[in-house]
């Protein structure tokens, strides 16, 4: 309460015997305001102590009305008095107000606490199937090298997935393919009538070179189909083929690609690449690539290590192949490759058993499948 | 393709290491799939002296041996009882790892007497289950002896996988050759010089098909058939061949050798001359696998006048077959057409070393060759007189010369390689340059029937001269703007399996056949041909046809799921769904299911408790067609196909374009396929929702904000129960097309206060003022037409 008062006051305090009856009354006043508002204990008690200092009928405003009957000296110095104690009381009341407000807010919070070791409302969070992961996986890394996307029909005929290719009509390698084959078209006549299930991606080489000119420079993913189902074949699994064509690209170029392609998809910068010659109908020279890797203690790590790991097939398109496509082999020459998407999808992503990638296990996709939000990026390294 | 080491040295003059031939193959192209190098194994055991063996002092069954190893005399412990002073045995030091137990050895103590390693029995080398006793060796054995060389162990097997190509490699012989070119070593020259016939063979040939266009024939009399010789009968073992009597085990030889199969016959069990012709279908065949088949129109035949005596190329038959008693033998050497072999194989379904090699192509020239070699080979291990050979057509040749130019090896295969190494490598194969200038003239031997023009001679020179050297070239990129590499349908596919997943369904694949009478269900026939859709050769009866839908693979899917547990599942898929065989007759779908809760049960009620319904599959189907960049408006009719719930489905159209479907599975499809639980489900066509017709600005429509602040106005109105909610907000939005700017219903309400058959719709209207804020009658006005135009276009009054 020192604070509280006024200089005013104190400068009449130096003569105590001249205080005059107006002035007790003020401090006694005072005193009895203070403690109405410090009684009150809640909001309306304050309203009630408000009224009774300061509405129409208040103590204060009650003093007030009584100026009017004091001389000018008097009334000056007992208006001036009276103001100060109305300031002090307003102050002490909208102090005690807001306190008590806060408190109640805090009782008011208090009772609003809740569980918190309750779940949130739930939200589904899909996942990304793996196999469409690896596949914008590859577009990413290809789209960077100057590679464009192309497609083809999944129902493909014999002309444009093997005799294009090259199959000679018998020969075992037709055989090593295991094709499903739908009836004859009646439309069409001879090989465009066979109708089958694509073998392979290489399907897509033909349809690009018969209707692009070089420099072409594309990959194509999908669906291919074998008839064989056992532990490491499915009847439907996923390919992913690539095709060069231009004045001079060799074989130089197609190990340069495909070792650049290997190490960016493994994101191992050192990867070891190797190079065995092999066998395609569709290439010649054909060539396999292993990628260096070890298997100690009887798991694989791609990488390092003194093992090889088959991982591509792939060779210079050959002379037929560009003929039967209407191009020149004397003035156009290229490489393709093609792999399967599941074996390199496993390889990276650890993986253990293909037969799982087509059961919609809910528990599997959500274990191996991947965040919408986590898309394939160069820039970002995902 | 298997072979040791030791033959392939038969053909091959080289002092390089294993190892280094192993590398060498695999960088020809003949990879090596596996080494099998049992001197490795058994390299720690060799043959010891039993100096002294005493009775163990504490064990009645034990000896305490003294063991001389040539090195040093050592203290052995053993039990065997057939351990003796005097003999010689197999010792293993401590520290060996012993093959047929898997125990590592070490030093000792046995009962208080020490021991420093062990005698062995076979069944502790793994070479049998021998355990009475110790192996003994004969006195005259050195000490010191490596183990694997008396039991002729020490030749590593290698086993190479063979390309369908390189039918020359599946003779030991063509494998050494190119080694040789690689300059590993030399191939050794093959006597196969002829041999005197003593009598005329009276086996008379008659070629009668061009699918055996050369036939070769001799007859031994006086032979002594019976088991094969030690190193014959090691080498086929070793490549898991069973030595059957020495007449057979030379064919299998000559089969491996030198990629010759040959076919024995008794000659006392042949009938007159012989004649090939092809088979007529319903002929029957005894093979030499006990086997009986019944032939087909156009398979070769080797035939006498008792019958069918052999399948041309793939196997011989039981009635001429050899025995311990054969004492004449007629050999067969025939060239047999690849296709054909192949064909009459697949259709038995007979495999034999015979047809792999014939269908890869064997060496038509070394016909009469290979005849002289297995005669000399028959003569020196059974005895026995030759005849002259009969020899019917001709090997057939192919005489190919292809015109090679030097430089095409640096153009085709990226490396530079001199013209002098190019030739050496080409000789060394056995093909015959002639230097013509600037190109060559090279003609191809007749055991390469795989090369076929001047890439496969590139590919000759580069890989004998090693892939490894080809320096590695990045593509250059062709322009600097990265080109947009996915095709639209691509763009779109990524887009909808990205907003579907994060709306919380997760990607699945699946087969893209299924059950044909399951595919009825879901629209097979009604846009599809059914007869052209199904699948000829199935591998399941449950996967014979294409599918017409997604929806069954997902509904399918979440059974499966369900059946382990997990009920409230969402799937989806974005894939192929096909309406005909057609290069065009495949649309591009992503189609999705949620089944059971919506979220699963929670504390916090219903709204993520809640069943699916047809409105969650209409917002996934909404989300697609916006994540394709699809119209934001589109037309909602109710005739979706017959696998939805009638009442609960919709298709969402642009003009005459079905962009999509939606709604409840049809219940009694779900019956049918055993589902015991609600399934709401959408199929989006991602073919079908329209390009931008331009290739988009990056700049954006500049953005005019209205300073003027939007007005919001409620409505309640009382319609027809089965009115269309549609149909209000349409006749709202058209009572002021410039000022209103949304139109949205926040409650449908039937019951009490409202008259049975009627239901109230509440709408709120947001006006939008452009260009002056509106005053209350303008407002006032607009709330009117409002009114107006909804009361005129469905009969709705405002609720009171």
């Amino acid at each position: 309460m020192e604070k509280l008062r006024p200089q005013c006051y104190k400068k009449d305090l130096k003569d105590l015997n001249k205080v005059t009856a107006m002035t007790a009354t003020i401090i006694a006043l005072k005193t009895e305001l203070t403690q109405l508002v410090q009684a009150a204990t809640d909001l309306p008690g304050i309203e009630a102590a408000r009224v009774a200092a300061l509405g129409k009928n208040g103590k204060i405003t009650g003093l007030m009305k009584t100026l009017g009957s004091m001389s000018p000296e008097e009334r000056k110095e007992a208006g001036a008095a009276l103001n100060v104690l109305k300031d002090e009381i307003a102050a002490l009341i909208e102090t005690q107000e807001s306190a008590l407000k806060r408190q109640a807010l805090d009782q008011k919070l208090a009772d609003e606490k809740i569980d918190i070791t309750l779940s949130p409302r739930p939200e589904r969070k899909g996942r990304i199937h793996p196999i469409s992961q690896t596949m914008e996986e590859l577009a990413a890394i290809f789209a960077d090298m100057g590679f464009t996307v192309a497609d083809g029909p999944d129902i493909e005929d014999d002309f444009h997935n093997f005799t294009a290719l090259n199959f000679p009509p018998g020969h075992p390698a037709r055989e090593m393919h295991d094709t499903f084959y739908l009836p004859d078209d009646p439309d069409e006549t001879g090989e465009a009538a066979k109708k089958l299930l694509r073998t392979h991606t290489s399907t897509v080489q033909i349809r690009t070179m018969m209707k692009e000119k070089p420099p072409i420079r594309i990959i194509t993913m999908g669906r291919v189909y074998r008839s064989d189902w056992d532990m490491t074949h499915t009847p439907m699994f996923h390919q992913i083929e690539g095709l060069v064509i231009d004045k001079d690209i060799h074989m130089g170029h197609l190990k340069g690609c495909l070792t650049d392609f290997c190490r960016a998809f493994f994101k191992i910068d050192d990867l070891p690449a190797r190079f065995r010659p092999s066998f395609f109908p569709f290439t010649e020279p054909s060539a396999e690539m292993d990628i260096g890797c070890s298997r100690e203690g009887g798991g694989l790590k791609i990488g390092g290590g003194d093992s090889w790991l088959e991982i591509l097939g792939c060779g210079m398109v050959h002379p037929n192949v560009i003929r039967n496509c209407g191009l020149d082999p004397d003035e156009y020459q290229g490489f393709a490759f093609g792999m399967g998407l599941e074996r390199m999808t496993m390889l990276k992503y650890g993986i253990p058993d293909l037969r799982t990638f087509f059961e919609s296990d809910v528990r599997w996709l959500q274990h191996y499948g991947f965040d919408p939000l986590e898309r394939p990026n160069m820039a970002t390294g995902s | 393709m298997k072979f040791t080491l030791n033959w392939l040295k038969q053909h091959l003059e080289t002092a390089a290491p294993l190892d280094q031939i192993l590398i060498s193959l695999t960088a020809l192209g003949l990879e090596v799939d596996g080494v099998e190098d049992r001197a490795k194994i058994f390299a720690p055991f060799f043959v010891a002296h039993v100096v002294s063996a005493e009775k163990h002092p504490d064990a009645d069954r034990l000896k305490c041996l003294v063991v001389d190893t040539g090195a040093e005399k050592l203290k052995v412990v053993c039990g065997a009882p057939n351990a003796r002073a005097g003999m010689k045995g197999i010792f293993a030091p401590a520290g060996s790892h012993i093959p047929g137990t898997g125990i590592d050895l070490k030093k000792g103590v046995i009962r208080g007497q020490e021991s420093n390693g062990m005698m062995v029995s076979e069944r502790e080398m793994g070479l049998s289950d021998a355990h009475e006793g110790i192996i003994e060796i004969a006195d005259d054995v050195p000490v010191g002896t490596p183990f694997a060389q008396i039991y002729r162990l020490d030749d590593p097997v290698i086993e190479i996988g063979l390309t369908p190509d390189r039918g020359d490699c599946a003779g030991i012989r063509g494998i050494a050759r190119d080694l040789a070119a690689t300059g590993i070593g030399t191939l050794k020259p093959l006597d196969d010089t002829a041999v005197k016939g003593t009598f005329k063979n009276p086996v008379g040939v008659n070629l009668n098909t061009e699918h055996c266009p050369h036939f070769v024939g001799r007859m031994i009399k006086g032979v002594k058939n019976g088991p094969s010789p030690q190193w014959l009968q090691d080498r086929l073992k070793a490549i898991g061949q069973k030595p059957i009597s020495v007449l057979v085990d030379i064919t299998n030889y000559m089969t491996f050798d030198l990629c010759r199969p040959l076919h024995v016959l008794d000659a006392d069990k042949m009938k007159g001359n012989l004649n090939v012709r092809t088979a007529k279908k319903g002929e029957s065949f005894e093979a030499l696998n006990d086997k009986t088949y019944t032939l087909d129109d156009g398979m070769v035949v080797v035939c006498d006048d008792s019958g069918i005596l052999g399948l041309g190329g793939v196997m011989g038959g039981t009635s001429t077959g050899v025995s311990e008693t054969t004492t004449n033998v007629y050999i067969e050497a025939a060239y047999f057409d690849p296709l054909r072999t192949a064909r009459t194989g697949r259709a038995l379904q007979i495999s034999s070393d015979a047809r792999y090699r014939f269908e890869r192509g064997i060496d038509p020239q070394f016909t009469a060759p290979g005849m002289e070699l297995a005669t000399k080979l028959i003569i020196e291990l059974c005895g026995g007189e030759p005849s002259d050979v009969v020899i019917a057509g001709k090997a057939p040749e192919r005489n190919l010369t292809i015109e090679h130019a030097p430089a095409y090896v640096r153009q085709l295969g990226g490396i530079e390689i001199d013209e002098a190494a190019q030739e050496k490598i080409l000789t060394a194969l056995g093909f015959t340059v002639r230097k013509t200038g600037k190109t060559w003239s090279v003609s191809t031997p007749s055991w390469r029937s795989d090369i076929e023009g001047r890439p496969d001679l590139v590919e000759e020179i580069i890989r004998v001269n090693g892939y490894d050297k080809i320096p590695a070239v990045s593509v250059p990129k062709l322009s600097a703007v990265t080109r947009s590499a996915e095709t639209p349908i691509l763009s779109k596919s990524r887009q909808a399996r990205t907003v579907l997943a994060s709306r919380g369904l997760d990607e699945s694949v699946t087969w893209s056949f299924m059950d044909k009478g399951l595919a009825e269900k879901f629209g097979a026939g009604d846009k599809q041909n059914v007869a052209a859709l199904t699948i000829a050769n199935p591998i399941s009866s449950e996967l014979n046809f294409m599918r017409p839908s997604i929806l069954p693979n997902l509904i399918e899917a979440a059974g499966r799921n369900a059946d382990k547990g997990y009920p409230d599942t969402a799937l989806c898929e974005v894939g192929p769904v096909f309406e005909s065989p057609k290069i065009t007759g495949y649309h591009v779908c992503a189609a999705g299911i949620r089944s059971g809760l919506y979220l699963g049960r929670h504390w916090s009620g219903k709204e993520s408790s809640r069943v699916v319904d047809a409105f969650d599959a209409k917002a996934d189907a909404l989300a697609v067609l916006a994540a394709c960049g699809g119209p934001t408006q589109v037309q909602i009719t109710r005739d979706a196909p017959s696998w939805y719930h009638p009442g609960r489905s919709g298709v969402m159209r642009l003009g005459a374009n079905v962009l999509a479907r939606f709604g409840e599975i049809h219940p009694a499809i779900l019956q049918d396929m055993k589902i015991a639980f609600p399934v709401v489900g959408f199929e989006v066509f991602l073919d079908a929702i329209p390009l931008p017709k331009k290739k988009a600005e990056t700049a954006r429509p500049l953005l005019t904000l209205s300073p003027f602040q939007p007005i919001s106005r409620d409505f309640a109105f009382i319609v027809d129960a089965g009115l269309e909610v549609d149909n209000i907000l349409r006749a709202a939005r058209g009572a002021d097309k410039n000022l209103i700017d949304t139109v949205s219903v926040f409650d449908v309400y039937q019951g009490k206060g409202v008259e049975a058959g009627k239901k109230s719709v509440a709408i709120a209207v947001t006006l939008q003022p452009k260009d002056k804020t509106l005053t209350d009658p303008e407002i006032e006005d607009i709330s009117k037409k409002i009114i107006d135009s909804v009361a005129a276009k469905t009969g709705g009054t405002l609720r009171a």
